[in-house]
């Protein structure tokens, strides 16, 4: 990919708090698509998370599957057609950071909680919104931990 | 119009949902060139909420520029009341015969829902422990490890990046164990 020009008058930084409430309020949508599709496509269940993670269904795995095929082709095919994102910058996705042990220790410990309460992030906003109060407890812990990891981080092997 | 209700309240399939889900990595980026991840979210949380003083130097940074991120969020919430709420599928999951059996051999009735009475009964202080214990893991796990299903295993995978399929195969080692291992014995304890 080469970097195309930016468009002239187009800046890349919020240009007025206006548009920037109109412009974030475009990410508000965006959420709410996804909500949606976690709860119609049962990806936020406790019940398919289970069954996913005992191998008796093909459910969960067709469904994050589809998902990243499609997420795969429709990527490649929004940067090699050079468009630009709304604003104006040239479309790029930044690479992970090299590694393995945060991805193996981070990864399986993450795992071990999702597989639990059957709750991963977006699902436990979601729930929220689906008026499971006792999510409130899931996502003080998780502020928790994610607070603890900001504190031992240095010490943890990345 | 009865019709389309029902249709409305009822879960998709999963060649439906699993495209729709994948979409959201190139709508966010060409929306304003966005990674797609929701985790992230718990660490603006933190440095939003943390008064300076005591504040480690992972969440010393300007949360404003992530603001979008919180916006999705906010969305999720949406989403949930709009599809969990509004439109609420009537019906129990439809499992497998295997899965329905697994569910009711960990104590869990199969009712209309996404998450068991029998989990969020917060008069049971076991129920307490276990979704505690589940956030604080899924916390500090996903910040650990960089990332969540979204960023990794749906965003990381989609755009080819190597430490993603770790990550993710984490995810299922980890989950694997925990519902095959650990949830059985906390619901036997837990009685």
């Amino acid at each position: 990919m080469t970097r195309t020009s930016q468009i002239p008058g187009v800046h890349t930084e919020p240009a007025s708090s206006a548009r920037t409430v109109t412009g974030l309020l475009v990410y508000l949508f965006a959420g709410l698509y996804f909500g949606v599709v976690l709860v119609k496509s049962e990806a936020a269940s406790w019940y398919r998370i289970q069954e996913m993670f005992r191998f008796e269904s093909f459910q969960m795995f067709g469904l994050i599957g589809s998902a990243v095929v499609t997420g795969m082709i429709t990527t490649m095919l929004l940067r090699r057609s050079g468009l630009n994102s709304l604003d104006g910058q040239t479309i790029r996705v930044t690479d992970k950071e090299k590694g393995w042990r945060r991805y193996v220790f981070g990864g399986l410990t993450f795992g071990v909680g999702w597989g639990l309460a059957g709750v991963c992030p977006g699902p436990i906003f979601t729930l929220l919104g689906a008026g499971i109060w006792p999510m409130l407890l899931v996502l003080a812990f998780a502020l928790l931990g994610t607070y603890l990891y900001g504190a031992f981080k240095d010490r943890l092997p990345h | 119009m009865t019709e389309l209700l029902d249709f409305l309240r009822s879960p998709l399939p999963w060649y439906v949902g699993g495209p729709l889900i994948g979409l959201t990595v190139p709508l966010l980026l060409w929306l304003g060139n966005k990674g797609f991840g929701i985790s992230a979210n718990l660490r603006h949380a933190c440095a939003i909420l943390l008064p300076d003083a005591i504040k480690p130097s992972f969440f010393r940074y300007d949360w404003r520029n992530e603001r979008w991120n919180l916006m999705f969020a906010g969305g999720l919430i949406l989403g949930g009341i709009v599809a969990g709420v509004v439109l609420a599928n009537p019906e129990p999951t439809r499992l497998s015969a295997a899965g329905a059996g697994s569910v009711q051999a960990l104590g869990v009735q199969l009712r209309p829902g996404l998450v068991p009475a029998e989990l969020t009964n917060l008069s049971n202080p076991a129920v307490w422990l276990l979704l505690a214990v589940s956030g604080l893991l899924v916390g500090f796990g996903t910040r650990y490890g960089g990332g969540c299903t979204s960023g990794h295993a749906i965003t990381g995978l989609s755009t080819l990046q190597v430490p993603s399929l770790m990550a993710t195969v984490s995810f299922f080692v980890g989950g694997i164990l925990s519902a095959n291992v650990l949830l059985p014995l906390f619901m036997a304890v837990m009685g």
